[in-house]
């Protein structure tokens, strides 16, 4: 009876996503208000249907039902209560119902807080993203229904692969979601405003906060997943430029320079075209990155073509969004007037190089992801594309990418100083130098090119305080006026040094990661020690244990530096019966923001186990630094302007105009 | 078993694709210790070499992350080249000459990957020279004149 309630809800939410895309944009259309202002309650209608239907898949999880082929192919009784909560979404019905929800929240969030939109562009707006919508539930229900029944239940589930039995499968998928889905909400307003042929500053504004929101959850998201599989895996790898990660790397990076030409945009009227076009990429890179996940072309090229009603389905709701947008794009850019102009040194000027930069990036990753298999399908060769060729291209592209970064924010709107802003870096320059050599001196006779990479890591983020701390007036005023002026900063300042800050971090991870890490694979007996740099480790011991579904094996490793204990450490191996399956559980000992990481490999009779220990440099700051982006986009967000939102027209007249000399 | 493992791995990564970051790899060991070469240096090469090769049977592995057999064999495969005193092109060259060019994970230039080399830097090129066309078709950057002396005195009066 449930499952069939919350088949019957999604059913619900369809038809209310349908009036939704049609009813407010003929008010619209026509200047009808009563059926304009439909939208809003079809909008809150259809996140409580769709909340319902997940609410229905998760009792039928939480109970063990296995009367539904997606409980019984995914699940099992003895699967600890948090797994059976997250495993809702550890499939692909249940992450497509996931993704549906987020965004019915999404397009809720937008009727509930847009009472100071204009009428009309708020009703395209929810007609848009409704379209979205509805284009996802005819999917489930097609192709991909969670809540189909067997005929001849199985007395016990297969269980959830066991690999996904981790917190990471609570946080990651949820967080990518949200940040994918949010993006659909600068997709409609996009549309919405080129529908209505109409976008100025005040749109920019509307934009900023969801696409800066939706930003951050995929930062995170894309952080936690990196992390994620760093202790999952059990080998210590963070980033494999898998398809997979790319289909989530594309929509951030392009998401970023979306944040950043809006700025421009909301400042100075400029860059319209370029914003409105971005804002349709990046969903659409999303969409991209659902259609390629989804349909299993990944795989091969091959089970694609075996099995093609999802993907199929996928694909002609891409080319239906994406080729839409786009054409009314090319139809309706043109008439949109360039604002506010300025010279190439600039702030504005900073922004279109890192717009270029990023672009570029974008397009590397996503001509390594598709090539291959473009290339297979035409001519049916087979090439890799992978880690050496993006290391080869993306990296690179980072190095411009950063210092325009740390520039930028030095410069002045309309026309900068590049010359000043030289002078301004001088002490983060300094300080760089410094790093260099410290790096220098620390290394040894290590790679070369690490040094230079520190260097830059920590002039960005010296960089990116330069300007916060001339504006407190660091060094050269009392501490209590230091406080003072701290805190009548705006806090989309603050929010610009803190993200700043966090790249350079990330960039200091990747360099220690990469060039300093230290990597032993050794065969140990009970009692033998082995050192990784300065570390000792001595292999105590295994013991077997049981877990609710699963056997372990816990290896005991006691860890020395200079002959003092310092810690143990349990990585372990476990044995998941239901599915013949081994996981290895790594076990980390941090040490300021670097780690040690051990995993256990295979056992031979004699009793002697393979051991993987890696000593991994600054590795934490990868994801602190990710972190710390995060902070500086929330503070961003908190800032008074975006706090207030725009002024209405109306007000708009009535106050003086009072621009922020900012 | 292997080939257990395999068809697990591919199941993987059908059911791990909802957690997008996720690659479907079994817990990978890789390299085991009977591996490693007695001579750091050459070890060292054979590692880096590893990492430009492609594990045939898995998802974008390196043979270096791999622990299926083929990957091992690959693997000794290079060391054994690297003893015998080939330089790396050779062992590259000779892996390649055995397994095709689908075991090169960075893809060599010709015109079948013409353009997977080339689209980067054009985006980057034509985008440039985009902006910079934007720049000269609206120079009328200085409609504000600098400050002069006396104005930027009254300015820095203002600001201190």
């Amino acid at each position: 009876m449930i499952p069939e309630l919350g088949h019957y809800a999604l059913v619900l939410a369809l038809v209310l996503a349908l009036v939704q895309m049609t009813v407010p944009a003929w008010g619209a259309r026509t200047g009808d208000t009563a059926l304009m202002s439909v939208g809003r309650s079809t909008a809150m209608a259809q996140f409580v249907f769709v909340a319902l239907s997940f609410a229905a898949l998760t009792w039928c999880y939480l109970v063990s039902d296995f009367s539904l082929v997606n409980v019984a192919a995914n699940s099992h009784s003895a699967k600890p209560l948090i797994y059976k909560f997250t495993g809702v979404w550890g499939n692909h019905e249940g992450s497509m119902l996931l993704w549906v929800l987020i965004l019915a929240l999404c397009g809720a969030l937008v009727a509930a807080f847009s009472a100071n939109l204009p009428p009309t562009l708020r009703a395209y707006v929810l007609a848009v993203q409704a379209s979205i919508a509805a284009a996802f539930y005819l999917f489930i229900l097609f192709t991909s229904n969670p809540f189909a029944r067997i005929a001849d239940p199985p007395f016990e589930g297969s269980d959830l692969n066991p690999i996904l039995q981790d917190l990471g499968l609570a946080i990651h998928p949820p967080l990518l979601y949200i940040g994918y889905v949010g993006f659909s909400i600068s997709f409609s307003f996009a549309v919405a405003a080129l529908i209505e042929g109409r976008i100025d500053a005040a749109w920019a504004r509307w934009v900023r906060p969801w696409t800066l929101a939706a930003w951050m959850f995929l930062t995170l998201g894309i952080s936690m997943g990196s992390y994620w599989a760093y202790y999952e895996l059990g080998w210590g790898g963070w980033w494999f430029w898998d398809p997979v990660e790319n289909a989530s790397l594309m929509p951030w990076i392009i998401g970023t320079a979306l944040l950043h030409s809006a700025i421009v945009m909301e400042k100075r009227d400029a860059l319209k075209v370029w914003t409105v076009l971005l804002a349709i990429l990046t969903f659409s890179l999303s969409l991209l990155g659902a259609f390629l996940v989804r349909s299993g072309v990944l795989t091969s090229v091959h089970t694609f073509a075996a099995d093609p009603s999802r993907g199929v389905f996928i694909l002609a709701i891409l080319v239906f969004f994406i080729g839409g947008a786009l054409a009314l794009y090319a139809w309706r850019a043109p008439a949109l007037r360039p604002g506010g102009i300025f010279a190439p040194i600039s702030r504005e000027g900073a922004l279109v190089l890192n717009n270029l930069l990023l672009t570029t990036a974008c397009a590397t990753v996503f001509v390594g992801t598709l090539y291959p298999l473009a290339l297979e399908a035409i001519t049916g060769e087979k090439i890799s594309v992978g880690a050496p060729f993006f290391n080869a291209t993306f990296g690179p592209l980072m190095i411009p990418v950063l210092i325009a970064m740390t520039f930028g924010p030095l410069l002045a709107w309309k026309r900068g100083d590049l010359y000043g802003a030289a002078q301004r870096l001088m002490v983060a320059f300094g300080i760089a130098v410094l790093g260099i050599a410290t790096a220098f001196a620390f290394q040894g006779g290590g790679p070369i090119l690490a040094p230079f990479a520190v260097g830059l890591a920590v002039f960005a983020m010296v960089g990116a305080i330069t300007d916060i701390a001339e504006r407190v007036g660091l060094f050269r005023v009392p501490m209590n006026a230091i406080l003072a002026r701290a805190r009548g900063l705006p806090r989309a300042s603050w929010g610009t040094a803190v993200a700043h800050f966090g790249v350079g971090m990330v960039l200091l991870g990747v360099v220690g990661e990469t060039q300093w890490g230290a990597e032993r694979i050794v065969s140990l007996k009970p009692g033998d020690t082995v050192s990784v740099r300065h570390y000792d480790l001595t292999y105590e011991g295994m013991t077997p244990q049981t877990g609710p579904n699963f056997r372990e094996f816990k290896v005991r490793l006691t860890v020395r530096r200079g002959g003092r204990v310092i810690g143990t450490m349990t990585p372990s191996k476990r044995v998941f019966a239901a599915r013949q399956t081994t996981t290895s559980e790594a076990a980390l000992l941090t040490r300021g923001v670097s780690q040690l990481y051990a995993s256990v490999g295979e056992t031979d009779a004699d009793g002697s186990t393979v051991l993987r220990l890696y000593h991994k440099p600054l590795v934490l700051l990868i994801w602190l630094g990710t972190l710390v982006m995060v902070l500086g986009g929330g503070l961003s967000l908190s800032d008074r302007r975006l706090r207030i939102g725009a002024p209405k027209p109306a007000r708009d007249r009535a106050v003086p105009q009072t621009q922020a000399a900012e | 078993m292997s080939l257990v493992l395999r068809a697990l791995r591919s199941a993987l990564l059908m059911v791990a694709v909802i957690a997008p970051l996720f690659v479907a790899l079994a817990p990978a060991y890789a390299v085991q210790p009977d591996e490693v070469l007695p001579d750091p240096a050459l070890e060292q090469r054979a590692r880096a070499l590893s990492q430009n090769l492609r594990c045939m049977v898995c998802q974008n592995q390196s043979i270096d992350d791999s622990d299926a057999p083929l990957a091992r064999d690959l693997r000794l495969l290079v060391r054994e080249r690297l003893q015998a005193g080939d330089s790396d092109g050779q062992v590259i060259d000779f892996v390649t000459a055995r397994y095709g060019e689908f075991v090169l994970l960075k893809p060599r230039f010709g015109w079948h990957t013409a353009l997977l080399w080339v689209a980067p830097p054009a985006v980057l090129v034509i985008g440039a020279v985009i902006v910079l066309l934007g720049f000269r078709r609206r120079p009328a950057v200085a409609e504000t004149p600098a400050l002069d002396a006396e104005e930027k005195r009254r300015l820095d009066e203002m600001l201190r």
